[in-house]
């Protein structure tokens, strides 16, 4: 049987025929690799461009088209020793992607214009003291308005469509009183400009958009690019199927092009994709993912089979009833995001902070003019002064206050191996104070490791790693992995349920259980790990067993230490059984632990330590724990966890290490420091200069020179935030 | 004074210029990958390609 690979699906014209595909690779982290992996591809004759956007770690292609195969491209970039997926942009992507480049646009607009605007202002601040002419001084009030104006009305789009949505919706939000003090700004300049005034505030106005608009930017950057990571992601865990194209030729293709009524091959070890009925082969399937229920399914002619469950032992041909968007399991994901939008919204630090603002501010405007009316001053002057107050409170620090610190400290935690998955992520986890930790494939590895690989002799070991390179077996994949294994044996026989077998030199070798190699006895001299199974190797009369098991991570013990020492509850609670819970509670030194723990008891364990005040952390991976995830304060996931826990939890980690944990932990604890440090100036800021504009005594050049201080000391207070990943553990 | 009728549209003849460059960097996908660019400013350029030596 045949296999071949068909990529068809992500291929898009380019135009004049030329034929482009994006990949995402994994790995990418420098400028080295970048270099590396443009030469390697563009050395490929045909290939018209190869780009490497090390942002959204992702390689652009080009060739001229029905030249090439992309599947040589995988090839080449795995021979460069990187791995790589064909990629295809989701809607949502998409959608970030112009909402950036928008932002960008205004943000171009809005300097192009403060820049010019303020270059026509100076003459007018440095005339007002000396000699300039009131019809010179007009004249560069009304160049300030023909600029001003329109690029205002373009650059602020996007506070004001924001402002008139949530006052439309009888809410109001920080784009309200943005918008009220730039339009106000605005029209009073003008009405001063047609009475030959001396002070206009286009200047003001402009600035305090660009300003702002380098804050939205940022914002808006930062959820760019984490829905590109998650786009990578949802590449990486590429769900594929072997389709058949012919009566005995598969062919590997993504989900999307599969549709129902085609025939799919399920091999051992392998997720299916789609939902369907079994219409050959005889197998073990495990449903865990979809029902709960641990214990093995026997599947044959008429099963049913869904998507998300992994087949066993024996090869399945199924027929589809529903791919990819109509599965069972994308149902389940539906039902599980809209109980996470039930969850109670998390009150940002933002959020907090103008509501506490709008009103604050508003009220001063109003009193500010009423007491120099009634102080006797005439109206036009009370409003001038009043609009001034607004103009010069206008949120420039505050805005910038909480997104230049998020941009920052994402930052770091993304070179720290942790990747953001909700927009307030970094203040929950600031405030986690008690750490709930899964056991399997949290504080152990996920991949399943050769225990005793140094006992048995390396060309026997070697043999065996061979031999289980013809099996889908989880237990077998870990073997040819510590074997390190690259060419299967020739002729190798899978027996479902059983092991894998094949004759070698005359002789004949199995890989298996160990009554499939007759090493019963053997099997039953091995004192037992408690969390171990065993696989058993025979050539000839020769007689093996490995244990294979899930080892801690490397880093775990360091990582609970540093935890504790950062004064932060820790337990594990796991569904496992309490050999392995204690074994690993033990060698982690956490007295704080529970067995046999069932996904509703994690959550009423949740609630429990809730109502007593414990912000909760959950790292889990896991489909049963994905509730558990949803419940906490705040989650996190290793990112090799099955899927639909990676879209619950806050944060992923990647890699072998806990360590992103602590490194997180502190990233946010920093950011949030630093986030109520710069609220802090910008209301200090506005304590400073609130009385001198009530006073009346602001000028144009006060109101500009205050907004930009008080906003680059801002900034480079967040730049401080980047410090925040270099010290772990 | 009269010499603001040429420098003042000039002014802004040069920041619109600034402002139409801007945009066209922006459209051709300039300020798409930020921490690339970054590095490749100082990358080493393509080594030359060895003239095939002649006997």
């Amino acid at each position: 049987m045949q296999i071949t690979r068909d990529f068809s699906h992500y291929v898009r014209d380019a135009g004049a025929g030329v034929q482009h595909i994006d990949l995402a690779v994994e790995g990418v982290h420098c400028a080295g690799c970048m270099a590396k992996i443009e030469r390697g591809l563009s050395a490929i004759p045909d290939v018209t461009l190869a780009r490497v956007n090390l942002t959204d770690r992702r390689v652009a292609l080009e060739w001229k088209a029905g030249t090439l195969d992309p599947g040589r491209f995988i090839d080449r970039l795995e021979e460069l020793g990187y791995k790589a997926y064909p990629f295809e942009t989701e809607s949502a992507e998409v959608a970030e992607v112009a909402e950036s480049r928008f932002l960008l646009r205004c943000l171009g607009v809005a300097a192009f214009a403060t820049m010019n605007v303020m270059m026509l202002s100076i003459p007018v601040w440095s005339g007002n003291v000396s000699d300039m002419l009131p019809e010179q001084r007009d004249f560069f009030h009304w160049l300030s308005a023909l600029i001003a104006l329109p690029a205002a009305a373009y650059a602020g789009q996007p506070f004001f469509r924001s402002a008139w949505r949530a006052l439309s919706a009888k809410t109001t939000n920080m784009d309200v009183p943005i918008s009220i003090g730039v339009i106000l700004a605005l029209g009073m300049s003008v009405v001063e400009t047609i009475h030959h005034a001396e002070h206009a505030y286009f200047d003001a106005a402009i600035m305090l958009l660009t300003f702002l608009l380098v804050g939205r930017f940022l914002d808006q950057n930062m959820r760019r690019r984490t829905r590109a990571v998650a786009g990578n992601l949802a590449a990486l865990k590429a769900e594929t199927a072997a389709k058949f194209v012919g009566p005995d030729e598969i062919s590997q293709v993504p989900v999307a092009a599969i549709n129902p009524g085609d025939i799919v091959l399920l091999r051992p070890g392998e997720r299916c994709a789609v939902d369907g009925t079994v219409i050959e082969g005889r197998s073990e399937i495990d449903q865990s993912l979809i029902t709960g229920e641990t214990l093995y399914v026997t599947a044959e002619h008429g099963t049913p089979v869904y998507a998300g469950s992994m087949n066993i032992s024996g090869t399945l041909r199924v027929r589809v009833s529903a791919a990819s968007e109509a599965t069972l399991l994308a149902e389940i994901t539906r039902l599980l995001d809209n109980a996470l939008q039930a969850r109670s919204r998390y009150m940002r630090l933002a959020d907090r902070a103008s509501r506490l603002y709008a009103p604050v501010v508003h009220a001063t405007a109003l009193i500010t003019i009423l007491g120099w009316v009634i102080a006797g001053a005439s109206w036009h002057d009370a409003i001038v002064t009043g609009v001034a107050v607004l103009i010069i409170t206008c949120p420039c620090a505050l805005g910038l206050a909480i997104p230049t610190v998020q941009t920052v400290a994402s930052g770091a935690m993304f070179k720290a191996g942790v990747l953001l998955n909700a927009g307030d992520a970094i203040e929950r986890l600031a405030e986690a104070d008690h750490v709930i930790f899964d056991k399997t494939g949290t504080l152990t590895l996920p991949d399943l490791e050769v225990m005793n690989a140094a006992d048995i002799p390396g060309d026997i070991f070697e043999l065996a790693g061979r031999l289980a390179l013809s099996s889908h077996h989880p237990v077998a994949a870990a073997v040819a992995q510590a074997a390190g294994a690259r060419s299967p044996v020739v002729g190798a026989v899978e027996e479902a349920g059983q092991g894998v077998r094949a004759v070698v030199d005359g002789v004949e070798i199995r890989l298996g259980r160990p009554s499939f190699c007759g090493a019963e006895a053997l099997a039953g001299s091995v004192t037992l790990d408690p969390e171990a199974s065993i696989v058993a190797f025979s050539k000839g009369t020769e007689k093996f067993v490995l244990t294979v098991r899930q080892g801690l991570r490397p880093d775990a013990k360091a990582v609970i230490a540093a935890l504790k020492a950062r004064g932060i509850g820790i337990e594990i609670l796991s569904g496992d059984r309490e050999q392995a819970v204690k074994a690993a509670a033990d060698a982690l030194a956490i007295p704080e632990w529970r067995a046999g723990v069932t996904p509703a008891d994690k959550i009423a364990r949740i609630e429990e330590l809730k109502r007593r005040g414990a912000k909760v952390l959950m790292v889990g991976d896991g489909m049963n724990d994905a509730p558990s995830l949803a419940a906490a304060h705040i989650s996190m996931s290793p990112i090799s966890a099955a899927h639909l826990s990676q879209a619950t939890a806050d944060l992923v980690f990647l890699g072998r290490p806990l360590a992103p944990v602590v490194a997180a932990i502190d990233a946010s604890r920093k950011a949030l420091h630093l986030m109520r440090q710069n609220l802090w100036l910008a209301i200090g800021y506005n304590v400073l200069a609130v009385p001198v504009a009530i006073s009346g005594v602001v000028t144009p050049l006060i109101a500009a020179a205050a907004m930009s201080g008080s906003s680059i000391l801002v900034m480079l207070n967040s730049l401080r935030a980047r410090s925040a990943s270099r010290e772990i553990v | 004074m009269e010499i603001l009728v040429i420098l003042v549209p000039l002014a802004l003849m040069l920041g619109g210029a600034g402002l139409v460059a801007f945009l066209w960097s922006l459209r051709s996908g300039q300020y798409d990958d930020l921490d690339g660019a970054a590095w490749r400013a100082i990358a080493d350029d393509e080594p030359p390609q060895e003239a095939p030596v002649k006997r």
